[in-house]
């Protein structure tokens, strides 16, 4: 274990943090918390981009380091709050199964990542290439908190930590993807979450509630 | 077993017994502090002990044979648990008559025997806390031993010795699974003392307690020998909590008599600053409804999970 660099011990101690985040994040009552929650995790992978950053040399990961920690810790936090406030929409989020049993049918789906990845990783030759198994359990655990939750808001938060999960995936196992790609996807996501907010408000314009399951009827009038 | 061992293991038994209601005064203290109250005391759990020993013990009617042996066996378990938790020196014979799940087991013996003993009068109160203690015990019980396997997966073994000797001679490393299985086992020793976020244990108020329900009907020695063992037990958790998470300055196999007596001072004044932490968290926490309690110990055991997996993925 004294082969362990440092830097290598920081990331794997981030990808934990990023970990215990995403299932903070699958616990959370709150829907304010929730942002803050995701904005920590934000900051987190902002961090360890940073730290593999420094590690091996690679200026372009500099970039999306800082690309990130504006936009997940500062732009989107701040475009969520104000959408809330603008959609006066500060209930507990409920969701569709109790917080116990999310949380066994995450540790359940961790299991099923860090098996999934274990593979991959062997190919990969990147000292950071165990936290590839992290890395697709936050995608998964942010699938889960997609699915269980009811309402618009925790939804889009969840699909932004997906998005999290595999930007810290790409890192860990290849040291980071092109930087035209990287900007088109963080591009997509700001362009998405606007998009979104439009959504939100019309979508409350229609039902006079963000509840989801509205959308599921075909028929105004049954 | 060396002669340098039987002078430990006798040391550290004298030891657990001695401080365990002083650890007790002092969680009081620094409560009371941080309450801005005057506080009690720092012997006043030994002036408790001595006089419920000189009191004569009222027994119901119809307690059975456990109501009497009950407050023995608890006692017991505490005690041979403080002999074989290594606090002092990790050569002590008794340390290998249990490893960590069998250690796991003896507090489970007490928990059912103090339970049993709770249900033998017939009272409501009893049954009542008996069944919540039962509730508690079931959640904490298995996020406990997650947090053990996560220090036995890091040591390769269960025995708590080799699990503090592997854990003191390690590198300087950060072990993100050691820092979850902390902060789990740190909920679970709140839950199973019965301290604030589960229970208040300076409260009689009949809707939220559970440890006090269970002793309601004890007096005199019965009441005196559980009211030690529960200090016992609290010393017991900080021990292992601190052979675990913070294992420097226990005395090694082959330690001679000069580091087994340096190791007492180390040990005192860890347990110093662990109560103060205690007292901290209690201040700082509001007991917790009942039915929140699964959650409370289900994040506890998903912590404890969480160290597990992570210490099979990145062997840290």
């Amino acid at each position: 274990m004294t082969a362990i660099p440092l830097w290598a011990q920081l990331i794997n101690l981030l990808a934990a943090v990023l970990l215990l985040l995403a299932f903070a994040m699958l616990a959370q009552r709150r829907v304010l918390t929730l942002i803050d929650l995701f904005a920590t995790q934000g900051f987190a992978l902002a961090c360890s981009t940073a730290i593999v950053a420094y590690a091996t040399n690679q200026s372009h990961l500099y970039w999306s380091a800082g690309l990130t920690l504006i936009l997940k810790v500062g732009v989107l936090p701040w475009l969520l709050h104000r959408m809330i406030e603008r959609l006066d929409v500060r209930w507990d989020v409920e969701g569709l199964i109790n917080i116990p049993a999310t949380m066994l049918i995450g540790i359940v789906l961790v299991v099923f990542a860090f098996n999934l990845a274990f593979p991959i990783a062997q190919l990969a030759s990147t000292v950071t290439r165990a936290t590839l198994g992290i890395a697709m359990a936050s995608v998964m655990l942010s699938f889960l908190m997609m699915i269980t939750r009811r309402k618009a808001i925790p939804q889009v938060i969840g699909f932004l930590s997906m998005e999290n999960g595999l930007f810290f995936a790409a890192t860990s196992a290849t040291y980071g993807m092109p930087m035209v790609v990287e900007l088109g996807i963080a591009l997509d996501v700001l362009v998405g979450m606007l998009i979104l907010g439009v959504f939100f408000f019309q979508i409350r314009e229609q039902f006079d509630s963000l509840d989801l399951k509205h959308l599921e009827k075909l028929k105004e009038h049954e | 077993m060396t002669a340098t061992g039987f002078l430990s293991q006798v040391l550290q038994l004298a030891i657990a017994l001695a401080l365990a209601p002083l650890l007790l005064g002092w969680v009081n203290q620094c409560r009371a502090w941080l309450s801005n109250r005057s506080a009690p005391p720092l012997l006043l759990p030994y002036r408790m002990i001595r006089k419920l020993f000189h009191k004569d013990a009222v027994v119901a009617q119809n307690a059975s044979a456990v109501f009497r042996i009950t407050p023995y066996i608890v006692f017991g378990s505490m005690a041979l648990a403080a002999a074989i938790v290594p606090s002092l020196a990790t050569d002590v014979p008794f340390a290998h008559a249990a490893d960590a799940i069998a250690l796991v087991g003896l507090f489970a013996l007490a928990r059912v025997f103090i339970a049993l003993a709770a249900m033998d009068i017939g009272t409501a109160f009893g049954s009542i806390g008996a069944r919540r203690e039962m509730f508690i015990g079931f959640l904490a019980e298995p996020a406990l031993l997650m947090v053990l396997f996560t220090a036995s997966l890091i040591s390769g073994s269960t025995a708590l010795p080799t699990i503090v000797e592997t854990l003191a001679h390690r590198d300087i490393a950060i072990y993100p699974s050691l820092a979850f299985a902390g902060v789990a086992f740190t909920m679970v020793s709140l839950a199973e003392n019965a301290r604030i976020p589960i229970d208040n244990p300076a409260t009689h108020l009949e809707l939220t307690m559970i440890h006090e329900a269970m002793i309601l009907e004890y007096s005199a020695r019965h009441l005196a020998l559980i009211e030690w063992a529960s200090a016992l037990k609290l010393f017991n958790y900080s021990c292992i909590g601190l052979a675990l998470f913070v294992p420097f300055g226990i005395a090694e196999v082959g330690a001679d008599w000069v580091a087994i007596l340096k190791a007492a001072p180390v040990l005192v004044a860890k347990l110093a600053v662990g109560g103060l932490a205690l007292a901290l968290i209690e201040t700082l926490s509001a007991k917790l409804r009942i039915f929140r309690a699964p959650e409370f110990l289900g994040t506890a055991f998903l912590l404890a999970v969480l160290g597990m997996l992570v210490t099979q993925l990145l062997g840290a």
